[in-house]
């Protein structure tokens, strides 16, 4: 039972890095549209998505106090800063889709809030994770870091680096919906972005290294994670080429398999631990009749029948989704 | 733990939630609404009820987005500022919230892009069944989370273990008798806020002399609905209140500012409570009433506040204030649903202005409603946060400092008044510009263009009707 909502957590948290990353992207490569029909155009091909995607933080946070109460509990708490910073930024950016197209003279008021929004819940989910690998501060297991305890280089660096793999992530799903302009700014935004990611990636490594980071000791009591790596550097060839060739439709799936692969690293790096080295899955778990509870009904039918309303409405919205605009 | 924090942490907790549920309450009531509106247009091909749908749709997707991302800081929120009683209630409200985001917010999320960008792309049955699907999540959300509100209120199949509430009856927890007096009592309170919204509108253009066709149904179909729901909703209410009487005597001895036991029971119409005196002022009571609402009997002895030790009373005026403010919204509701409706089956109602005039200005007496009978709960319910098993100043985080709370508290109330000011005037302007605004350009989002729709290969009843 234990296994079971792990592992529905982790699809849950995984969906939600890919879905909600490529919104937040393109909130984030809105900022650098100069054209209101540019932004309209991009605005366009999330709007129908983004509060589905958002919904996978909720799904992911439900189960996590569902069937993690120990774990919800001390990282909401010891994360009370950037979690209300990523709400607030999520909130700025989810009204602006409505308020957008209600606006007049204060539409760049929403534009402003949209762009804004997003960084700010994209640096956030960045930090908090950063400080998770890094370690936060615990004594006999209540959370003993302070209200900034979270806030470091590392983590900074990392809040920094998804800004970097979430506007990536967008600028491939805008090459995958768009044509005209915007799709061949997007995609000569891939090269720079994609670089970016990749200091990113050395820095991060180096920190570790030089810092001695317990986390890095996984690596080589498990060296079947350097496999995960090794996908990801598959899927970076893959997309070098398939921008070269300009192809639509593959970078978006090489982008989105690099997040998928990252994020394995980090999990099976945490494993057995929640919050690495001072909770476990095991300690965290919620009782026996929460589990089986959510299992049998949550879990094993509600749970595909939420992955069939996506599939629904990535089928309804399929295909090139904006007006070219060409004309501009 | 921080006095000062806890206080900003039930002040921010408040804040939010009263902020979160003014459009959830609203967005219940219209997305049936909607669902009935796109019905009767398919089944009758009557213009009005397309034109309808599609105003009301716009002012939909205003509210609904403002409760979706509103609802999703209460998600969070249980584990920023609670997290002692996130940590021991976790195991039984963790798995009903779960239940509520599984069957409730996929359902919504995932159909609500259907609905406001779909019409081009899907047949009209699917367009139908997307509006329906809608309305249910946002009922089912309702009722998980009136499941989850109950049990806080009267924890019931349980046992405590290791610190924790670990459940050991869920059919306890889920079909308790207070979950099905007070799930009804806020479904009925949504309609009668979609109701009443769609009255006032459709006073507001009779007296403006525009729309007439659709004010019309807007004002029969909002009365009627009202003057039906109103009367079953003063009965659930009688009977939300005798879950009062039997498993929270404090609260409901709060409610009536009952300060000493009594036999018979005097009924307090108006008063002000005084906590130091622990006595009424300038009261105005009727004998005997008391104990008629409270037992249905002209003997019964009822329990005043101080049967209870000093700390495990609620606070007395809000409880009491606020139940009274619900009541009087009710019944003057009441009131103009039953005159209107009246009127209107003798075809008066489009001439007597002032009855319009008073419709108009009815509709924030729904919300005023549900945010005071709110305040009555969970006003009524302190010092507990679960009532009798955890106090509220033992739930939140203990190690939260008052200026952490300060800052987000202060983010919380910026960012809000922010967005509820542009939204509540987006939303008016709406109503302002009326069902033809819908063509006005600045108005108007764009249709995306429809490549691959499957509406271009069925003709559909739809636009016929235009």
């Amino acid at each position: 039972m234990v296994t079971f909502w792990v592992a529905l957590l982790a699809i849950s948290i995984l969906i939600y890095l890919l879905l909600d990353g490529f919104d937040l992207g393109v909130g984030m490569l809105c900022g650098l549209a100069h054209s209101e029909a540019k932004r309209e155009t991009m605005l366009h091909t999330v709007a129908p998505v983004w509060d589905g995607n958002e919904t996978w933080l909720v799904v992911a946070g439900v189960i996590m106090w569902g069937a993690f109460p120990l774990a919800y509990a001390t990282v909401m708490s010891a994360f009370y800063i950037p979690v209300i910073v990523m709400l607030l930024g999520l909130i700025l950016r989810g009204v602006a889709f409505e308020f957008r197209g209600k606006a007049l003279r204060s539409r760049w008021i929403w534009d402003v809030s949209f762009v804004a929004g997003s960084f700010a819940a994209s640096f956030m989910q960045g930090a908090m994770v950063g400080a998770l690998v890094e370690g936060l501060q615990f004594s006999n297991g209540d959370y003993a870091g302070g209200t900034f305890g979270w806030l470091t280089v590392f983590s900074a660096l990392c809040g920094i680096g998804l800004c970097f793999g979430y506007s990536l992530l967008g600028a491939c799903w805008l090459v995958r919906k768009c044509d005209g302009l915007v799709r061949d700014a997007a995609r000569r935004q891939i090269p720079p972005l994609a670089i970016g990611v990749l200091m990113f990636l050395i820095v991060v490594f180096a920190y570790a290294l030089a810092e001695h980071l317990p986390i890095l000791q996984r690596w080589t009591d498990r060296p079947y994670l350097f496999l995960f790596p090794l996908v990801g550097a598959g899927a970076a060839a893959v997309l070098a080429t398939s921008v070269l060739r300009h192809d639509d439709y593959w970078p978006f799936h090489m982008v989105a398999l690099i997040f998928a692969a990252a994020f394995g690293t980090l999990a099976l790096s945490f494993w057995p631990y929640m919050i690495p080295f001072v909770l476990t899955i095991d300690e965290a778990a919620a009782p026996h009749a929460s589990l089986a509870f959510m299992f049998w009904g949550a879990g094993l039918f509600v749970f595909p029948l939420m992955l069939l309303y996506v599939a629904v409405g990535y089928r309804v919205f399929r295909g090139k989704s904006a007006p070219a605009v060409d004309h501009y | 733990m921080d006095p000062t924090a806890l206080l900003l942490s039930r002040l921010q907790f408040a804040f939010t939630i009263s902020f979160h549920i003014i459009f959830p309450a609203f967005t219940i009531g219209l997305a049936a609404w909607l669902t009935v509106l796109e019905a009767m247009h398919q089944y009758s091909g009557r213009p009005v009820y397309r034109t309808l749908f599609e105003f009301w749709l716009k002012i939909f997707g205003v509210a609904f987005g403002m409760g979706v991302v509103s609802g999703v800081v209460m998600a969070f929120q249980f584990g920023t500022n609670w997290s002692v009683l996130s940590k021991m209630s976790g195991p039984i409200q963790g798995p009903l919230l779960a239940y509520e985001t599984f069957t409730a917010f996929m359902l919504e999320a995932g159909f609500f892009g259907i609905l406001i960008f779909g019409r081009p792309r899907v047949p009209p049955w699917f367009y139908l069944f997307s509006t329906a699907m809608v309305a249910l999540g946002t009922t089912l959300s309702a009722f998980w989370i009136m499941v989850n509100n109950s049990w806080m209120q009267v924890p019931t199949g349980y046992v405590l273990q290791n610190g924790q509430f670990v459940p050991d009856d869920w059919a306890q927890i889920i079909f308790n008798r207070v979950v099905w007096v007070r799930f009804p009592h806020m479904l009925l309170a949504s309609y009668l806020t979609g109701a009443f919204c769609v009255a006032a509108t459709g006073a507001w253009y009779v007296l403006r002399r525009t729309y007439r066709p659709e004010a019309h149904v807007m004002l029969r179909m909002g009365l009627a609905l009202a003057a039906v729901l109103l009367p079953v909703q003063l009965f659930i209410g009688h009977l939300v209140g005798d879950y009062v009487h039997d498993y929270q005597p404090a609260k409901f001895a709060a409610i009536e500012a009952r300060w000493h036991d009594e036999q018979p029971a005097s009924e307090v119409l108006i008063a002000i409570p005084d906590s130091s005196t622990e006595s009424n002022r300038y009261a105005i009571s009727i004998p005997v009433l008391g104990s008629i609402i409270a037992s249905m009997s002209l003997s019964s002895k009822e329990v005043g506040l101080s049967s209870f030790a000093p700390q495990d009373r609620p606070p007395v005026a809000i409880p009491f204030f606020a139940f009274r403010i619900m009541v009087g919204c009710g019944f003057v509701m009441l009131g103009l649903a039953w005159l209107g409706t009246w009127l209107g089956l003798k075809h008066r109602l489009e001439r007597s202005r002032l009855l319009l005039w008073g419709i108009f200005l009815s509709f924030p007496l729904p919300w005023i409603a549900i945010l005071t009978g709110w305040y009555t709960a969970e006003v009524g319910r302190q010092p507990w946060t679960v009532y009798g098993v955890l106090r509220t100043a033992d739930a939140a985080t203990p190690f939260l400092t008052a200026s952490a709370a300060t800052a987000s508290l202060i983010l919380f109330v910026a960012v809000y008044a922010f967005i509820f000011s542009f939204g509540t005037y987006y939303i008016y302007r709406l109503l302002r510009a009326g069902p033809a605004g819908l063509g006005g350009k600045s108005l108007d989002v764009p249709v995306p263009n429809r490549p691959m729709s499957l509406a271009d290969k069925m003709p559909t009843i739809v636009e016929a009707g235009e």
